[in-house]
């Protein structure tokens, strides 16, 4: 059955204000109908950003929603998950967002492994503030603030989670929403701290500055710099230079959940009172 | 005192961190967020015990600005929730309380203030935040500190500081300093019974007719918590009555306005202070926190010897009391101000005083108090 | 001065003397119906750096929380004294152990020598009873607050399991400045 998408949306919000041909739209839609096949009802779900591009998302769809402050996202959600464990709590941010100033959020939240889900919309750019290189900007690439070349060493945003102890990490792309509703959607049904890296487009920022400003060619650029994880384990480092392994990369179900451990701390305190 | 009344009082011997810790517990605080920082640490270690016990949740996070937003993500959820800290601390969560402010998410915020600026003297007190607690996060907001200057009062205005943040639905902020959060003295703890827990005003209209910064019925619109099918959105940004931004001048302008009204027209409730010998004084001191305490007794030291002194002790730091400060400013002949900074409340008493003589300060820093002795030779300076 | 006194405890972090300064703090409250105020110096290094504890006891609501005047001063290090030796009255009862404290102000200071330390060692076996013995010996030296307020202090702070030993070591200390005399 087809996906109401405006039974998601305060369609009285539109048109939004994304560039036409953004990556975020895709991935929006990925996002409501991963919510649409579980069946979550909207007043369960509280959908929480920080600052940038992504950080208007929430205020598109029709549930509890919160923009807060630039890169703190995952701290105002850990308080709402923490408070409510029973409810749902998903977290949308961009590379730099995500992983410069909000960096050491991302990888506590990692560690705490408390049941969020966060997407990380990776364009390779500050689009908002106009176009500033960010943590995930290709060593060489032209930005706002590297008129010369960036030569920071990108981070490999799904490895660096993995590293901090999340136990999903998937990643997925703008040239295929399938694909990406059906990690967003594992994403969402794992017990425990979940990160969908998804690598999108900023033709307007990123493209304009590196000789692909079309919307298209952008996506169909990072689409053929895309392998699947069966295909990557096949290849060669050589092979797999500039190359982005995508679907599940990792899952760990053994790992308990940090509002679970917390109940017991609380059933514990309780019984020594 | 009535006698039977004062008997069913539990008397306890505590530290100034654990009077907050038991006292926002007994406010139905039930979420705490914190990182560690000395000299509030002590507050985080109570509440981590006792939070659990009540089916509360304590959390400590990856750093000060997580708390933070924490408490905040909670408070949305429809909790009482609180965080401590201290002045570097207290720095880095600016932008956080800003929003808070912004969002109008009722929240306490301790800063248990030490000495120095950076990392200054950790372990020693200081009041060096007094300016800071009112203009440290950018932008116009409004807002409330409050400063006890004992235990057992300290114990009710961390209830008052929920209910006046819940009330309000803004950030309270509890200034306290090293001596008080360190310094034990007896106190007696209210029965549940003498004081009044304020919820929040939540929503009497259908989700349908909801608007999360509707003012029509008071400056204070009423708030509904996450996940009982309000689905409302919020953000940083400047937003109209619906929650959504704006940049229309004239919406921006008016809520701004409304949201400084909550203080500004709810006066009676917020401020709060105290008068020692002032009737016939000639000598004025305005002194808060522990460094009042010194005040007091310089004033006492002062009378025995034949000067008429008194002391406006503010409670209520912010807003400031304009009215008493005036009242005593305008019929004396000098202002003493002690603090334990370098003059930061002097402006504030300076600017609303009136006053016809000098207002002088006895500014001391380097984390020693401020001794009677020295508060006395200014008063007999001037009188 | 009867209604006024102030004390002094000082040492080295880690030596539980903060826990003395909060027994006598509750003898005055709980067994005199007093007022007290205790405050602990925190030093940037807790353990092992110098600290003090302050107690001062009024029969009215103290106002000012620091000591101008002090009546007692246990100390049991040289570098606490060092640094904290002031603020004492002239005839200040100063009660120090002499294998750790070698230079006090023995002309403006009644100054007694007990092997606090020693004594704890050979009689209770263990040093976690220094606090007990001391405090023991404080309520022979002092007659502000009644021995008997201070040993009942002592009992309700004590770790459940502790009461007995602690009592012991309490009146090990006092029975031990009986016939002391200072200089």
């Amino acid at each position: 059955m087809a996906v109401s998408y405006t039974k998601y949306l305060r369609m009285y919000h539109m048109p939004h204000m994304w560039c036409p041909g953004c990556g975020i739209g895709i991935i929006v839609k990925a996002i409501i109908r991963a919510f649409d096949a579980l069946d979550w009802s909207t007043d369960d779900l509280a959908f929480v950003s920080g600052i940038g591009c992504t950080s208007r998302a929430p205020g598109y769809l029709d549930m509890n929603t919160l923009h807060t402050t630039h890169g703190r996202a995952l701290s105002f959600a850990t308080g709402i998950k923490f408070a409510r464990p029973d409810k749902h709590v998903v977290v949308i941010s961009g590379d730099g967002d995500a992983t410069a100033i909000g960096g050491n959020h991302l990888i506590h939240a990692c560690r705490r492994n408390i049941d969020i889900t966060l997407v990380i919309v990776n364009n390779n750019i500050y689009g908002m503030t106009g176009g500033q290189y960010s943590p995930t900007t290709p060593v060489g690439a032209r930005a706002a603030t590297s008129p010369w070349g960036n030569i920071d060493i990108p981070f490999n945003v799904s490895e660096l989670v993995k590293g901090a102890g999340a136990t999903y990490v998937a990643r997925g792309h703008v040239g295929s929403g399938v694909q990406l509703e059906r990690l967003i959607r594992g994403g969402l049904t794992h017990k425990g701290f979940s990160v969908i890296e998804v690598l999108s487009n900023c033709h307007t920022q990123y493209g304009r500055r590196n000789r692909i400003p079309d919307a298209i060619d952008l996506i169909e650029h990072i689409s053929k710099s895309t392998v699947s994880v069966r295909q990557a384990e096949k290849m060669s480092p050589e092979e797999l230079k500039d190359k982005y392994a995508v679907g599940l990369l990792h899952q760990d179900t053994e790992r308990t959940e940090y509002c679970d451990d917390y109940n017991k701390v609380i059933e514990h305190a309780q019984l020594e009172r | 005192m009535d006698n039977t009344e004062k008997k069913q009082r539990q008397v306890v011997f505590w530290p100034g961190n654990k009077v907050v810790a038991e006292a926002a517990v007994a406010a139905g605080c039930r979420f705490f967020a914190g990182y560690p920082i000395t000299p509030s640490s002590e507050i985080a270690h109570v509440m981590s015990k006792r939070l659990p016990e009540m089916g509360g949740k304590f959390i400590q996070m990856e750093d000060e600005i997580a708390a933070m937003g924490a408490i905040i993500g909670a408070s949305l959820t429809g909790q009482r929730v609180m965080t401590a800290t201290s002045g570097p601390g207290f720095s880095l969560k600016q932008e956080n309380i800003g929003f808070a402010s912004f969002i109008e998410a009722p929240c306490v915020i301790v800063n248990v203030m030490r000495g120095g600026p950076s990392t200054g003297l950790p372990t020693a007190l200081g009041q060096a935040d007094v300016m800071q607690a009112r203009w440290g996060t950018h932008g116009d907001r409004p807002v409330i500190a409050l400063t006890p200057s004992y235990l057992d009062e300290l114990y009710n205005e961390v209830i008052r500081a929920f209910n006046l943040a819940e009330m309000l639905r803004m950030p309270v902020f509890l200034l306290i300093d090293e001596v008080l959060g360190h310094l034990s003295e007896r106190v007696e703890i209210p029965d549940p019974s003498e004081y009044e827990l304020v919820e929040r005003p939540r929503p009497t209209v259908s989700p349908e007719e909801y608007y999360p910064y509707d003012s029509s019925q008071g400056d204070v619109p009423p708030m509904a918590d996450y996940f009982t099918g309000y689905r409302w959105h919020t953000t940083g940004l400047n937003h109209d009555k619906t929650g959504f931004p704006t940049t229309d001048p004239v919406i921006c302008q008016a809520e701004e306005e409304r949201m400084e009204r909550k203080v500004s027209g709810n006066l009676e409730l917020i401020e709060k202070y105290e008068e020692y010998m002032t009737e016939d004084a000639e000598i004025g001191v305005v002194a808060f926190g522990t460094t009042a305490r010194a005040a007091l007794v310089a004033v006492a030291d002062a009378r025995k010897k034949g000067i008429k002194a008194g002391l406006l002790r503010p409670v209520t730091l912010w807003p400031f009391p304009e009215k008493p400060t005036r009242r005593l400013g305008q019929r004396i002949k000098a202002m003493i101000v002690p603090e334990a900074n370098l003059g930061q409340m002097i402006y504030e008493v300076e600017r609303v005083a009136g006053c016809n003589g000098p207002v002088v300060g006895v500014n001391k820093i380097g984390g020693v108090p401020i001794y009677p002795g020295e508060i006395l030779t200014r008063i007999e300076e001037f009188a | 001065m009867s209604d006024h006194f102030e004390a002094r405890f000082a040492a080295v972090g880690g030596q539980g003397i903060l826990l003395a300064g909060d027994i006598i703090a509750e003898a005055a409250i709980s067994f005199e119906g007093k007022y007290a105020v205790d405050s602990p110096t925190y030093t940037a290094q807790v353990r092992g750096g110098p600290t003090k504890v302050d107690v001062i006891i009024n029969t009215k609501r103290i106002e000012f929380t620091r000591t101008t005047a002090i009546d007692f001063m246990l100390c049991l290090a040289q570098k606490s004294w060092d640094r904290f030796g002031f603020d004492l009255k002239d005839n200040c009862t100063v009660l120090i152990d002499p294998s750790l404290v070698h230079e006090v102000d023995e002309e403006k200071y009644k100054v007694y020598r007990l092997p606090i330390i020693e004594l704890t060692k050979t009689k209770m076996k263990k040093m976690v009873y220094t606090s007990a013995v001391s405090l023991g010996a404080m309520a022979g030296l002092t007659n502000y607050l009644n021995p008997e307020s201070i040993r009942k202090a002592l009992l309700k702070k004590a770790p459940r399991g502790t009461e007995e030993p602690n009592m012991q070591a309490f009146d090990i200390g006092f029975e031990a400045v009986k016939d002391l005399r200072h200089g």
